[in-house]
Order: structure tokens, then C-alpha cells, then sequence
């Protein structure tokens, strides 16, 4: 139970300093509102609803990516990841903490995000909600594990995305095919297989991201 | 507490810390001396864990949740309040009666009436009075302080004076410094690094 209490108050620190600070949650929501845009008007009238519900989710992921980039900035402004790392308790609740904020981030994106696609293209089927629930998941869990590395490297603006993108075409998959299958339930059940097998493995391997 | 046997330290090709033995029992006191660049942090983050020995033997007896540790960063949230910051180091410390250790601290650090302020609008001195009540709020038996005097005014260092005088035999002490005068009757022990 401490391993959580742990989780839920390092989320919470998450919380509260976006909220005082408002950094990153405002910059997400205008990029994927203007990219919702962009795309409205590059789509032609008249195009496939597969072709629009695919921009979505290029939208979805490069907002991510951008809340992404951010998400360690208050751990490497003061040093405070140093602080966390020689607290006693598990080091995969900083991971688990900071990928519990991020989803929660994305979700609240979304929640903006998934409407205004509904309004400006089609409205999103209960499946295709459920594959972007499933895909925030794995979108934090190896995100948060890759930005954290990327955080350690002065280029990490760079590198964040070369990690990233490689690791988040599986989720596009499932979460496109969740949307647009006549079969949805496999996707979902793949999304949810990526989710385990990625949030196991970066919560064992957080320790040694943060370790020399 | 602390047994090292030629402990260096490389980056690369570059050499941070040159070989090193060094032995503190606890309770004991020591002080390590020396000019910039000859690896007092460098050792200090070898001795907390937070780097590890390209060479050499270090073993260090204290787990992570009894070692306090002041660096050269302050380790803190600056768009966290002191409060916050102590409040959410004190949860990962599982520090008892958590909420009168952090007032007393404050209190004691002359901070108790700007607690509910950002630690982004301290200024360098109280940021670092704020970073040593966060190094000492869960009582550490082992503390490791780099440079601990830096960028605090007269009654700063008073205060940190009359701590390092109380921890002094009761806790494991490990302090770099560029005053060796200031800690001198504290000292049981003293390493100069070339």
C-alpha cells in the first residue's frame, strides 16, 4: 500500500505544479486543436472516413509527444529527480507517478480532442473511445520511461521522438483498427497486450534508467 | 560507516576523482578539502549513489532512507511551495509526525513565513536553507553536505553551524568545503583531495 501512496503523491505533485505553472497542458490542447484544423482543410471534400480517423490518431500521438517532452522538466529544473531517486521508496513508483499524470493529461486532452474531430469529421464509435483509453496506456508507460531517458541527454528534443515514434506504431494500429474494423475487438485486445507487456517491462527497467 | 579502497572516478578519458582511500567509522565527522575540480562532488555522489566507481572499492552502510544528501542543486520543486516540496519528501521518508518535523524546520531556518511561497521566488540563500531542512527532515544517520555554506548570509550559516555542532557524534557527517576553518573543531577526520 505505501508503493501507492507513493504513486498517487508523486502524481499529485504532477498535478498541482501543472496546474500553478500551466506549461504543458495548454500547449497541447491548441496543437491538437490546430492540427485538427490543418487537417480539416487538407482532407478533400468527400474523403475516405478511414483517411480521417487515421489523421487523428497522427494528431493524438504527436500531441503526446509533446506533453512527452515536457514531462521531466520540472525533475531536471532544480534536480530534483536526484532528490526522488535517494528517497527510500521503489524507484518504478517515480515512473508509475509520472506516466499516472501523463495519462490523465492525455485524457483531458482528449476529452477536447475527440469532439472537435466529431465536429470537424465524423463522431468517434465507443470502440474507437476504448482504443484511445487503451493506447494512452501504452502512450505513457514507455513515453514516460523514453522521455526520462531522452531527459538525461542535452539533445533530448531529438531523441525523444527517434525513441518514441518507433515504439507508438503498434498503438496507431490498434487504434485505428479499433475505429475503423468490423472486427474491433481484436485490436482492442491487442492494445491491451501492448499495454501489459510495455508497462511491465518499464516499470522493471525504470531503476536502470535512472541509475549509472 | 564508509570503506573505500582506490575509489576514482572517470568520465571518459577525463579523470574526475584520482584514486582514493577513505574510511570514516560512525558517528565520525569528516571534512573533504580541495581546489576546484579535484572531485569533492564528484566523491560525495559516488558516496550517495548517485554515480558509480569506474575503480576501486566504496562500500557505504546506510540504506538510501537514513542518507541525507545536499548537493549542488537543491533538489527541489521550484514551482512547489517549501511546504509542498517538504511535504511530499517527507511521504517518500515515511517521516514521522511528518507535519510538526517540517514546521520545526521552517521555523528553525527562518522560513516558517514565506512557506507558502515558490521556491522559484527565494532567493539563492533561502532556496539553500530550504534544500538543508529537506536534507535533514527525516534525521539522517548518515549526511552528506557539498558545500553546505554556500550562498547563506551570516545567520544561515550560524544556524547550520549550531546543526552540524548537534549532529556532531550523533549522525555520520561527510562535508566538502572551501573554509575547513568553519568545521574544524567538528572534524574527526579530513581528506585534501589533489
Amino acid at each position: 500500500m505505501r508503493y501507492f501512496g507513493d504513486v498517487a503523491a508523486l502524481a499529485r505533485k504532477d498535478l498541482r505544479l501543472e496546474l500553478r505553472a500551466r506549461d504543458t497542458l495548454p500547449a497541447m490542447l491548441l496543437f491538437v486543436l490546430s492540427t485538427l484544423v490543418v487537417f480539416h482543410f487538407a482532407l478533400p471534400t468527400g474523403a475516405d472516413e478511414v483517411a480521417a480517423q487515421g489523421l487523428l490518431w497522427v494528431a493524438l500521438v504527436f500531441t503526446a509527444l509533446l506533453g512527452l517532452a515536457r514531462a521531466w522538466a520540472p525533475e531536471r529544473d532544480g534536480g530534483a529527480l536526484e532528490g526522488l531517486v535517494l528517497a527510500p521508496s521503489d524507484r518504478s513508483a517515480i515512473w508509475l507517478g509520472k506516466s499516472a499524470a501523463v495519462f490523465v493529461f492525455l485524457g483531458l486532452i482528449e476529452l477536447v480532442a475527440l469532439p472537435a474531430f466529431a465536429l470537424f469529421f465524423s463522431p468517434l464509435q465507443a470502440e474507437g473511445v476504448a482504443g484511445a483509453l487503451l493506447a494512452n496506456v501504452g502512450i505513457c508507460a514507455v513515453g514516460t520511461l523514453l522521455a526520462a531517458m531522452a531527459a538525461a541527454s542535452r539533445t533530448r528534443e531529438l531523441i525523444l521522438p527517434l525513441l518514441f515514434l518507433p515504439l507508438a506504431i503498434p498503438l496507431v494500429v490498434g487504434g485505428v483498427g479499433a475505429s475503423v474494423s468490423t472486427e474491433p475487438g481484436r485490436y482492442l485486445l491487442f492494445l491491451g497486450l501492448y499495454d501489459a507487456v510495455f508497462a511491465i517491462l518499464c516499470w522493471a527497467s525504470f531503476e536502470y534508467v535512472v541509475s549509472e | 560507516m564508509i570503506h573505500g579502497r582506490s575509489v576514482e572516478k572517470r568520465y571518459g578519458s577525463r579523470r574526475a576523482l584520482r584514486p582514493l582511500d577513505l574510511d570514516l567509522a560512525r558517528g565520525g565527522f569528516l571534512v573533504v578539502t580541495g581546489a576546484n575540480g579535484s572531485g569533492k562532488t564528484t566523491l560525495l555522489r559516488l558516496v550517495v549513489g548517485l554515480a558509480a566507481p569506474s575503480g576501486g572499492s566504496l562500500e557505504v552502510h546506510a540504506e538510501r532512507g537514513v542518507l541525507g544528501y545536499l548537493g549542488h542543486e537543491p533538489l527541489l520543486y521550484r514551482d512547489l511551495t517549501a511546504l509542498e516540496n517538504l511535504d511530499l519528501y517527507g511521504r517518500l521518508y515515511r517521516v514521522p509526525q511528518r507535519r510538526e518535523r517540517i514546521g520545526m524546520l521552517l521555523e528553525r531556518y527562518g522560513l516558517w513565513d514565506v512557506r507558502a511561497e515558490r521556491v522559484a521566488a527565494y532567493s539563492r540563500g533561502m532556496t539553500q536553507r530550504l534544500a538543508l531542512c529537506r536534507a535533514l527532515l527525516h534525521e539522517p544517520e548518515l549526511l552528506v553536505l557539498d558545500e553546505p555554506f554556500t550562498a547563506l548570509d551570516a545567520e544561515g550559516a550560524a544556524l547550520l553551524d549550531r546543526q552540524l555542532t548537534e549532529l556532531a557524534g550523533a549522525a555520520t557527517v561527510l562535508v566538502t568545503t572551501h573554509d575547513p576553518e568553519r568545521v574544524e573543531q567538528l572534524a574527526t577526520a579530513r581528506v585534501a583531495l589533489a
